[in-house]
């Protein structure tokens, strides 16, 4: 069975500055939602640049089940960040979706019926395949998510990558997302990163803190040094009906 | 009126002006839709120096604009990509370089150059055959490569990074973007001119865009859009005696503003009483 990642002490520069310092991880099940917190310009968006492919580090080796990102692109699905998105495009709910087919159908051919239907799955799967002919900028937020997804999915993905999914999103909607995410991480492994700490609260199997550098156990639990050295400030968490502790207990508290 | 398409340059002028509305229809909605007003006007400003380096050969100016706009498609492209200086600014140096190439090859051409203000204000009521011709090559292989790359382009524009995710090959298809851009400008140039190619480009596809959410049927509309006002444009050329380039943009932009403000219209009242 291969790893479905495995980093090895990469390294990101942007002239002088380093983004990602000397960054390892191995995440062997191919399930299970792992969420990535950190403050904002920690290098979470590059840090899934790195998995994508899009970004070369000068040091370290990045490998996506066994073979580096630019081989395993079938097998992986992204939703970005969407905020800095043209919502005017004349472009609708189903092209949005069937473009995530690319990988598959290859250059020059048309898309096949298989394509047709691996969208229409996927759309389905996020309860969106009603609206395939809207244009996107007659959807709410919450919509444009879900389609951004759905052409992730239609990759047919075996790591779904999610890059602040959560912004935008009222509190209902958020856990809408977060509810869909949890039945997503059944069939593949899913990486969350956010800023949000609540948004990890409830639905994590895994998490990790990145601030230049990578703090993970593989649990669903976290220090609070870890995250203190993430924040590089004291952090107090505060959770709404939390079915599990995120932080470990305080030594000397009841 | 009916008389007049008996004249052959009348013809001609027709004829161009359809060749003319398919090109800048198809790829005007791509220059709208992914937003590349800046390059597309650069590309065509910079592609003067072809018309200057066709002169100075002693050839017929088009074929020098042809390389030379491929060219500055290119290093526009490339150099807006790559170089660490800012993609406008990069396009503003070499929208300026081009044009100055020109002047100093029209310059070193001994005698006078003698329709070099058709390059860049375009007059329609004089193309010639064979350049008719060469637009009319220059449509079909626009036209085949949007067929060809139609998903991938609709991609690119939409969502870049995403693309390339998908394993395309993302810098190379801008790259034939451009290209096309600039194939599509030398279709242009003798209809309008170089100086006023930019509002064929932009006025027909961000019309159509106010009648459809789809891009291929936005990219039908503008073609449609192009050839009425065109026409119209080279009616009114010809009964006013006013120089025709200028007349075409005019009642485009006419057209554009009178729709546009119509439609807000419309939709505010619309939205009140609902």
């Amino acid at each position: 069975m291969e790893k479905v990642i495995e980093l090895e002490d990469v390294w990101v520069r942007y002239g002088n500055q380093t983004i990602l310092e000397a960054v390892s991880l191995e995440l062997k099940e191919p399930n299970g939602l792992l969420g990535i917190i950190g403050p904002n310009g920690g290098g979470k968006t590059t840090f899934l640049k790195v998995l994508l492919g899009l970004l070369k580090p000068y040091k370290g080796s990045v490998k996506l089940f066994g073979k580096p990102p630019e081989k395993s692109r079938d097998l992986v699905g992204y939703v970005p960040q969407y905020k800095g998105f043209d919502f005017d495009f004349p472009i609708s709910v189903w092209e949005v979706v069937l473009t995530g087919r690319m990988s598959h159908t290859g250059f020059l051919k048309k898309y096949s019926d298989e394509d047709k239907k691996a969208a229409e799955e996927a759309l389905k799967t996020v309860e969106m395949f009603d609206l395939k002919d809207r244009q996107i900028g007659q959807l709410s937020g919450g919509q444009r998510q879900r389609v951004f997804i759905a052409r992730a999915l239609a990759t047919n993905p075996k790591l779904l990558l999610l890059d602040e999914p959560n912004t935008g999103l009222d509190p209902h909607m958020q856990d809408e997302l977060y509810r869909l995410l949890d039945r997503l991480k059944q069939e593949m492994a899913v990486i969350m990163v956010t800023h949000d700490l609540s948004a990890v609260s409830v639905y994590v199997d895994r998490i990790a803190c990145l601030n230049r550098t990578l703090h993970y156990h593989n649990s669903r639990e976290i220090s609070v040094e870890d995250l203190e050295a993430t924040y590089q400030c004291p952090v107090e968490l505060i959770a709404h009906g939390v079915p599990h502790r995120v932080l470990e207990r305080h030594k000397g508290s009841s | 009126m009916f008389d007049l398409l008996q004249y052959t340059f009348i013809q001609n002028a027709l004829i161009a002006a359809i060749l003319a509305s398919v090109a800048c229809g198809i790829i005007g909605a791509y220059v709208v839709v992914k937003k590349i007003v800046f390059i597309s006007g650069g590309i065509a400003h910079a592609s003067f120096g072809g018309v200057g380096l066709g002169y100075y050969l002693g050839i017929n100016p088009m074929f020098g604009v042809l390389p030379f706009s491929l060219l500055s498609a290119l290093v526009m492209g490339i150099v807006s990509k790559k170089s660490k200086i800012p993609e406008d600014s990069a396009i503003g140096i070499l929208w300026s370089l081009g044009m100055a190439l020109g002047v100093i090859f029209v310059y070193l051409t001994p005698g006078y150059a003698p329709d070099l203000m058709t390059y860049l204000f375009g007059n329609i009521l004089t193309v010639p055959r064979l350049d008719l011709y060469l637009m009319l090559v220059l449509d079909i292989v626009i036209v085949g490569a949007v067929y060809l790359f139609y998903k991938e382009f609709l991609s690119l524009c939409f969502d870049e990074e995403f693309t390339t995710v998908q394993g395309v090959p993302t810098e190379k298809l801008y790259l034939l973007l451009l290209c096309i851009i600039a194939l599509t400008i030398v279709v242009l140039i003798k209809v309008v001119g170089i100086i006023l190619v930019i509002a064929l480009l932009t006025i027909p596809a961000t019309l159509s865009r106010k009648f459809t959410n789809n891009l291929k049927r936005m990219m039908l509309i503008s073609t449609v859009f192009g050839i009425a006002i065109s026409v119209t444009g080279i009616g009114l050329s010809y009964a006013l005696d006013v120089p025709s380039g200028a007349t075409i943009i005019l009642v485009l932009s006419f057209v554009y503003g009178f729709v546009a403000v119509g439609m807000d219209i419309l939709e505010s009242r619309h939205v009140s009483k609902s």
